[in-house]
C-alpha cells in the first residue's frame, strides 16, 4: 500500500526519530511511504490556545497537500484527533463549506499509527524485537478522541523479548494538554507527579505512548527528576529490532 | 462573537459566580493544601468507582445518555413556550410564579416573600440556584436567619465557607475538620463529640430537628419542573430536604430556567441518569414531588422564582448553550484530573470543575480580562468529562471555544493585541508557508547548542519559564525529519 506521512511538525523539528521508526516500520512491512514536502502543522495549537480564526489558514494549507493521498498516517492520537474532530469545524466556523467537506474527506483517509496497523493494515505481530522492561501511556486524545482502544498494547504484547507491564491510572491525563502546559503550568506539574509516580512504580526502564507531545512533558519531568527512565514513541518501539535473532 | 448584544450577563459582583483571582493564582495555593489534596483525591477516587459500577450495570446507558441529551435539546429550543405552559400549570394548582431577571431581583423576591411572613428563620434545601445569587446573604442583610439543613451544606454554613462541589459541597473537609467546626459553632452540640461519621451526623440530626419543627418557611431550589403538570421535584440522600418541603407553612423554590421539562414521562430518562451519574447509587432515597398547592397536606403557600441570571444570554450561543443541559450531578467533577488537584474554591464560582469552567463564563460573559476569563483554560482537554457527562455536553469542545470568545474579547478590550496572540500570529504565517517552516525547522536545529543539563541558555522568558521550572527541555535534534528524508530519499 502507498502511505503518505503526516510527521506532524513537532515529529518533523524536535522528534524527528518517531517519523522516521513509522517509515522504516511501514517499509519493513512491504509499503511505501511517500512524504509530502509542503505539510507543515495541522493547527491544533492555535485551535485549542483561542486562536481558531488563525488556524483556517493552515487546515487549508493540511487539506491541499494531503487531498491527493489515499491513505495517511501520523504518529500521534492528538493530531489525527485535531484532523478528524477539529479541521472541519473550524473551517465551518470560518463560513467556508468547500474547505470543511474537503477536510471531512481528508480525516477520513488519515489514521493514527496503531489504528492503521490494526485496522486498516491487519497486523498485530509487525516482527519488532525490543528485550526491555516497558509500560504504555495510553494518551487522552487517542484513547477518547479516536477510541484506539488496546490496539497499541496488542501491539506492544506481540514485540519479541518487550517485559510489558501495566501502568496504575493509565487512563489519566499526563497534564500536558499543550498551552495547558505553561498556562496553569503548576496544576500540569502536580498531574505530571502523579503520573511519573505510577510510572516509577512499575519499575519499567522505557515509558512508550502514541504522541510525541505528551512523551515530551512526560520525558521532560522524568529527567529533570534524573530517574533514568526513557520516554520512546510507540513507533520507535514497534520500529526495534534490537536483540533479535535474523 | 456569537451572542447577540443587549442580553444580559449575571453580574459578578452579586451571588458567587467569580473570585477574585484568576485560576492559576488560587490554584498555587489549593495546590500547596495537603490536607485539601488528600481529601479531595480520596472522596473523587471514592466515588468515581462507585459511578462505574453501577453504570456498567446499566446495558442502554449510552442510549439513555441519547436520550436525556435529546430532551434538554428540545427543551432549549422550545424554552419560552415551556416555561409559559410551567407557570400556567403551577397557577392553576394555586401557586405563585415569580421571574427574576438576575440575583438581584430574585433575592428581592425571596426576601419580601419571606418578610411577608413576618418570619425571622427559613430552612433551606441543598440548591445550587440560591447559592449562585448568594441569597444566605441577602437574607441575612435583611435580619432573617437561613438554615442550611443539607448535611454538606451546614458544614460549609457553619464554616464560614464556600461550597466547592455541587453535589458535596464540603468534600474540602475532612471528618476532624468537621468535628471541629461543629464544637465551635453548633449551639448545644455535646462537647464529647467524636468524629466517627455516626457521630457526627447525630451532633448535625438533634440540631437540624429543632429547625424543622420550628420553621414556618422553607426555600428550596429544583432538580427539575415539569410543565404539562406544574410539578417541581427535588431528589437528595438525605431527607432533610424532604423535611423542608413538606413541615414549613410556605415554600419558597428558586429554580434556573433551563431546569424545565415537557413532560411527567421524561422523568423516567433522568431519574436513571442522575443518581447514577452523581452519588454512583441505582436510585437515590428521596424523591419529593409537588404540584401547587393541596389543601391540608404540605406547605399552604408556594412561590415558584424562575431566574435567569445569564441563562438566555447561554442559550443565545449555539455551542455554549448545551452547557444548559447541565443536570448538576457532578460526575465530570469527579473524573477531572484538574479539580481533583485543585478543588472547587479555585475556579472562584459555585459552578466548578469542567462544567463550571464553561457554565460560569457563559452565564457572566468574558471580556478579556476577568478572573472568570482564565477558566475556559483551566482543563487540559483530556477528555474524561465527556465520557461521563449523563447527558453528553462536550465540554472540551465548549471549552475551546470558549478560549476563541476569549481571545476575541481581548481583541476588543486592549487595543494592542497581547505578545501570545502577535506569537501565534506569527507561527501561524511561518506554518501556512513550507519554505518558511522548513527554514524554522533548521533554525531551532541550531538551539541545539542552547540546551544544557536540560535546561536553555539564557533561561526562557514566563510564560515559558512554567515549562522548564519543573520540566527539561528537549535538545533539538541535528536534522529535522524532513532534512533526514531528503538526505536518505531525495526531494519527493
Amino acid at each position: 500500500m502507498r502511505i503518505a506521512l503526516f510527521a506532524t511538525c513537532l515529529g518533523d523539528v524536535l522528534f524527528p526519530e518517531a517519523p522516521k521508526a513509522t517509515v522504516r516500520l511501514l517499509e519493513r512491512l512491504g509499503h511505501e511511504v511517500v512524504f509530502p514536502a509542503a505539510q507543515t502543522c495541522c493547527g491544533q495549537m492555535h485551535v485549542n490556545t483561542g486562536y481558531a480564526r488563525d488556524a483556517v489558514a493552515l487546515v487549508r494549507h493540511h487539506v491541499e497537500t494531503f487531498a491527493p493521498y489515499e491513505t495517511i498516517v501520523a504518529p500521534s492520537g492528538s493530531c489525527v484527533g485535531s484532523v478528524r474532530h477539529q479541521h472541519a469545524m473550524v473551517a465551518r466556523k470560518a463560513g467556508d463549506k468547500p474547505l470543511a467537506a474537503a477536510a471531512e474527506q481528508v480525516a477520513a483517509r488519515t489514521y493514527e499509527l496503531s489504528e492503521l496497523l490494526v485496522d486498516v493494515l491487519g497486523v498485530t505481530d509487525v516482527g519488532a524485537s525490543y528485550p526491555h522492561r516497558v509500560t504504555y501511556h495510553p494518551t487522552c486524545h487517542s484513547l477518547r478522541m479516536l477510541r484506539v482502544g488496546d490496539k497499541p498494547l496488542q501491539l506492544l504484547r506481540a514485540v519479541r523479548g518487550i517485559d510489558l507491564v501495566e501502568l496504575a491510572d493509565a487512563d489519566q491525563c499526563c497534564g500536558f494538554g499543550g498551552t495547558f502546559a505553561v498556562k496553569n503550568a503548576e496544576t500540569s506539574t502536580a498531574m505530571l507527579a502523579d503520573k511519573m509516580s505510577h510510572v516509577l512504580q512499575t519499575r519499567a526502564e522505557v515509558v512508550t505512548a502514541g504522541d510525541s507531545s505528551c512523551l515530551m512533558h512526560i520525558a521532560g519531568g522524568l529527567a529533570r527528576l534524573r530517574t533514568g527512565v526513557k520516554a520512546l514513541h510507540l513507533a520507535q518501539v514497534l520500529a526495534s529490532s534490537e536483540g533479535s535473532v535474523q | 462573537m456569537s451572542t447577540y448584544l443587549g442580553l444580559p450577563r449575571a453580574r459578578t459582583d452579586v451571588g458567587h459566580l467569580s473570585g477574585s483571582r484568576s485560576f492559576p493564582d488560587a490554584a498555587h495555593d489549593a495546590l500547596a493544601d495537603t490536607r485539601l489534596r488528600r481529601n479531595l483525591s480520596h472522596a473523587t477516587a471514592t466515588i468515581r468507582a462507585k459511578r462505574a459500577a453501577v453504570v456498567a450495570e446499566v446495558p442502554d446507558w449510552d442510549a439513555l445518555r441519547d436520550a436525556g441529551s435529546a430532551i434538554k435539546a428540545d427543551v432549549m429550543a422550545r424554552l419560552p413556550e415551556l416555561l409559559e405552559q410551567l407557570e400556567q400549570a403551577v397557577t392553576e394548582r394555586g401557586g405563585v410564579v415569580h421571574w427574576a431577571r438576575d440575583a438581584d431581583e430574585a433575592n428581592r423576591i425571596v426576601v419580601d416573600l419571606v418578610r411577608r411572613t413576618g418570619s425571622r428563620e427559613v430552612v433551606k434545601v441543598k440548591s445550587m440556584a440560591t447559592q449562585e445569587i448568594g441569597l444566605n446573604e441577602a437574607l441575612e442583610a435583611a435580619g432573617i436567619t437561613p438554615v442550611e439543613t443539607d448535611l454538606a451544606e451546614l458544614i460549609v454554613q457553619l464554616g464560614h465557607d464556600q461550597p466547592s462541589h455541587i453535589l458535596v459541597p464540603a468534600i474540602h473537609r475532612g471528618r476532624a475538620e468537621i468535628r471541629e467546626i461543629f464544637l465551635r459553632e453548633m449551639r448545644g452540640v455535646d462537647p464529647g463529640l467524636t468524629d466517627e461519621p455516626a457521630r457526627l451526623a447525630e451532633a448535625a440530626r438533634t440540631y437540624l430537628r429543632a429547625k424543622f419543627l420550628s420553621a414556618r418557611i422553607a426555600v428550596s431550589g429544583a432538580n427539575f419542573a415539569i410543565a404539562e403538570t406544574g410539578t417541581l421535584g427535588v431528589v437528595e440522600s438525605e431527607g432533610n430536604g424532604r423535611m423542608c418541603l413538606t413541615l414549613p407553612q410556605t415554600l419558597i423554590s428558586v429554580m434556573g430556567i433551563e431546569k424545565v421539562l415537557p413532560t411527567w414521562r421524561d422523568l423516567e430518562v433522568f431519574l436513571q441518569l442522575l443518581p447514577r451519574s452523581s452519588t454512583g447509587e441505582r436510585m437515590n432515597p428521596y424523591t419529593s414531588t409537588w404540584s401547587g398547592v393541596t389543601p391540608g397536606d404540605g406547605p399552604q403557600e408556594f412561590h415558584l422564582v424562575l431566574l435567569d441570571n445569564g441563562r438566555t444570554a447561554a442559550l443565545a450561543d449555539e455551542l455554549g448553550r448545551t452547557a444548559l443541559h447541565c443536570i448538576r450531578c457532578s460526575a465530570c467533577l469527579n473524573v477531572c484530573p484538574v479539580y481533583e488537584r485543585t478543588g472547587g474554591h479555585a475556579y472562584g464560582s459555585v459552578y466548578p470543575g469542567p462544567i463550571g469552567a464553561i457554565l460560569t463564563p457563559l452565564l457572566t460573559g468574558l471580556d478579556g480580562s476577568s478572573p472568570n476569563d482564565s477558566l475556559p483554560y483551566a482543563s487540559s482537554l483530556c477528555g474524561a468529562c465527556y465520557d461521563v457527562c449523563p447527558v453528553k455536553i462536550d465540554i472540551p469542545s465548549v471549552l475551546v471555544h470558549l478560549r476563541a470568545e476569549h481571545v476575541e474579547a481581548a481583541r476588543e478590550a486592549h487595543r494592542t493585541p497581547s505578545a501570545e496572540a502577535v506569537a501565534m500570529a506569527a507561527a501561524a504565517a511561518v506554518m501556512a508557508t513550507p519554505a518558511r517552516f522548513a527554514a524554522a525547522g533548521r533554525g531551532i536545529g541550531l538551539g541545539r547548542f542552547l540546551v544544557r543539563g536540560g535546561r536553555p541558555r539564557p533561561p526562557l522568558p514566563p510564560p515559558l519559564s512554567g515549562w522548564t521550572a519543573s520540566r527539561d527541555v528537549p535538545v533539538p535534534p541535528r536534522e529535522t525529519f524532513r532534512q533526514w528524508w531528503a538526505r536518505e530519499r531525495g526531494t519527493p
